[in-house]
């Protein structure tokens, strides 16, 4: 899929100018509360309509001013998930489920409500009322109705925003599954940046309404300069990596990236599947010698490659291990200790406890659309 | 105390009467109310309050001063009347069926308003919702709007039917008080209070008209209260 986006809309005394074109199949729209995020998603689905631009998927024009074109949203078959549900309170689960799919040219139902049922987990509530369901049934069965539509186009709109921990964990691994099985391209807005390191292919940064940087959550999320100052302290790299072991005895899974090996907390994903490991800067600390009668169970080795003041009076030092691009935050007064300046060799040394359950992610499967046993490598 | 329960057959056939006009009353300005109330809910066009004010009126002037404009407008000579009596045969003075229009027209305002603040009090981003789904305006309206608004129209309804069953200025005005055509329920009480030995009647019909209020009332709750329970359940 290709979505290219150009539009400029004025919503009040905030102006919103954006132009991206991301061929992603997740691209995550990244960046804090009102920096244009939803604003734009609204114009994508056709719920709002901008003053100037064009939107373009997969060669269909949504939108064009200049030709005064603009589709219904009616129309558009991009499927929606808000980030309050949105399910009709007067109608059961099933019908939900079923509202969209009516409006469906039978020729263009390529999802059907078994698959639904299955790739969610939501058959045993289809005879309840939404009123009934907790929060991440609702945000399943909101998911299930817009993919129902067989949508061209999938917007996700914080869809975890409203829900606690431990139900974002439950709804987390069926984002990954849809991203991975269900071949339909989706745009999710986040401004969590955990969420986003976790699922993105593209990752499209909005700063006051404006788009900052686009490009792979590896080089968009490791760039300091394009994150806004409140995700600073969460800022870090993100590492791609294999499971090549678990230790049973210790419950810990064993990750190999190009920099090394990793010990992280147990993983239930078995051997050879590709993960994403994001280490956050302020996680990682620096060693001049190979550390001897330490807790921590990550010591790589690198060489340092810049030294960049942030805006708080740290340094985040930049290391290379093995050509991978690592970060570690520190105090000046460490800087000066240990007397680092680019081109020392040193070891950066990692908690495993730090490599937590929200830093670790299923990597997207490489894309084979012909491919029909995408499923069954997942056990 | 007997008396009090036996109705005369002209008591009856008032009754009667009276619940048709009602009922034709409330289901023919049904449509009708349900479409303004939408358009002064959603529409933003000029002119917008003087529709309001037109669709209110009857709620504020004398109901013999509406009784009189329809008799005006619809009467026989009237331009509305006379068109319509000459094409297609209608007629509505002095018939049931003016004495229906008269009952409409009063309680149009209450339909309105009912259902009108029901449609405000939608949650717009549902129809959004519906919208991204596939529906076109037309089944956004038919399957989400309508049945969200349900408990507004069925107590727009009920009130309607119950202004209606008490209609008598605006009725006897247009249509006059014709026993068995026109004579509704407020009409015949009114009549038997006129004359010598008319206060058993007056009564009986008196303890008729609360019953039915009462009877309309407690169908109404018991629908919209299970109208609730399906979209809040």
């Amino acid at each position: 899929m290709s979505l290219a986006v150009d539009v400029t809309h004025r919503f009040g005394s905030f102006l919103l100018e954006a132009r991206f074109v991301s061929e992603g199949r997740l691209t995550a729209f990244f960046g804090r509360s009102g920096s244009g995020k939803t604003s734009l998603i609204n114009i994508i689905a056709g719920v709002v309509r901008p003053n100037r631009g064009r939107i373009v998927l997969d060669d269909t024009p949504l939108v064009d001013t200049e030709r005064g074109l603009f589709v219904p949203k009616y129309r558009r078959r991009v499927g929606y998930v808000f980030q309050e549900g949105r399910l009709f309170p007067h109608l059961t689960v099933r019908q939900n489920l079923q509202f969209g799919r009516w409006f469906t040219p039978a020729r263009e139902r390529h999802i059907g409500l078994d698959q639904v049922l299955d790739l969610l987990d939501i058959g045993h509530l289809l005879d309840r009322r939404p009123g009934g369901l907790s929060g991440g049934e609702k945000q399943r069965v909101a998911i299930g109705r817009a993919l129902l539509t067989s949508p061209r186009l999938l917007l996700m709109d914080e869809p975890l925003a409203s829900l606690d921990d431990s139900r974002k964990e439950e709804i987390l691994p069926f984002i990954e599954r849809l991203r991975d099985e269900a071949q339909v391209p989706i745009v999710y807005v986040s401004h969590s940046l955990p969420e986003v390191a976790r699922l993105a292919t593209t990752v499209v940064v909005f700063q006051d309404g404006r788009i900052v940087a686009t490009g792979s959550p590896t080089d968009v999320l490791g760039r300091a300069d394009v994150l806004a100052p409140h995700v600073a302290a969460e800022a870090g790299v993100l590492i791609e990596a294999t499971v090549s072991g678990h230790d049973r005895a210790f419950d810990l899974t064993v990750l190999q990236s190009r920099a090394g090996t990793f010990q992280a907390p147990h993983l239930d994903l078995p051997i050879g599947t590709p993960v994403r490991v994001r280490i956050r800067a302020r996680d990682v600390m620096i060693a001049t010698m190979r550390p001897d009668g330490l807790s921590a169970l990550n010591v790589l080795s690198g060489v340092v490659s810049a030294l960049d003041a942030t805006a708080d009076g740290l340094v985040e030092v930049g290391l290379d291990c093995s050509g991978v691009r690592l970060a570690a935050r520190l105090t000046r007064k460490s800087i000066a200790t240990l007397q680092l300046k680019p081109g020392r060799e040193v070891f950066a040394v990692i908690k495993s406890v730090a490599l937590d359950r929200d830093a670790l992610g299923r990597a997207p499967i490489p894309v084979e659309p012909s491919s029909a046993d995408a499923s069954t490598s997942r056990a | 105390m007997n008396d009090l329960l036996n109705l005369s057959p002209e008591e009856w056939t008032a009754v009667r009467l009276s619940i048709r006009v009602a009922t034709v009353a409330m289901l023919a300005s049904l449509p009708v109310g349900i479409a303004v109330a939408y358009v002064l809910a959603r529409a933003h066009f000029p002119g917008k309050s003087i529709v309001n004010g037109i669709v209110l009126l009857p709620l504020i002037m004398p109901p013999v001063v509406t009784g009189y404009l329809l008799l005006l407008s619809f009467g026989r000579r009237g331009p509305i009347g006379a068109f319509l009596d000459e094409h297609f045969g209608i007629v509505f003075s002095f018939r049931w069926t003016g004495a229906a229009l008269a009952c409409a027209v009063m309680a149009f305002p209450l339909l309105v308003r009912s259902i009108r603040l029901s449609i405000e009090a939608v949650d717009r981003r549902l129809e959004d919702a519906a919208g991204t789904l596939g529906a076109n305006p037309f089944w956004v309206f038919l399957f989400v709007t309508l049945p969200l608004i349900l408990p507004g129209i069925i107590a727009g309804m009920i009130l309607c039917f119950a202004k209606a069953m008490g209609e008598f200025g605006a009725t006897i005005t247009f249509v006059s008080n014709i026993p068995g055509e026109t004579q509704t329920l407020p009409s015949a009480i009114y009549t038997l209070t006129q004359i010598p030995g008319g206060e058993t009647g007056a009564l009986r019909l008196t303890l008729v008209s609360i019953v039915i209020s009462m009877g309309a009332l407690v169908v109404s709750e018991l629908m919209a209260r299970r109208v609730d329970e399906r979209i809040s359940a």
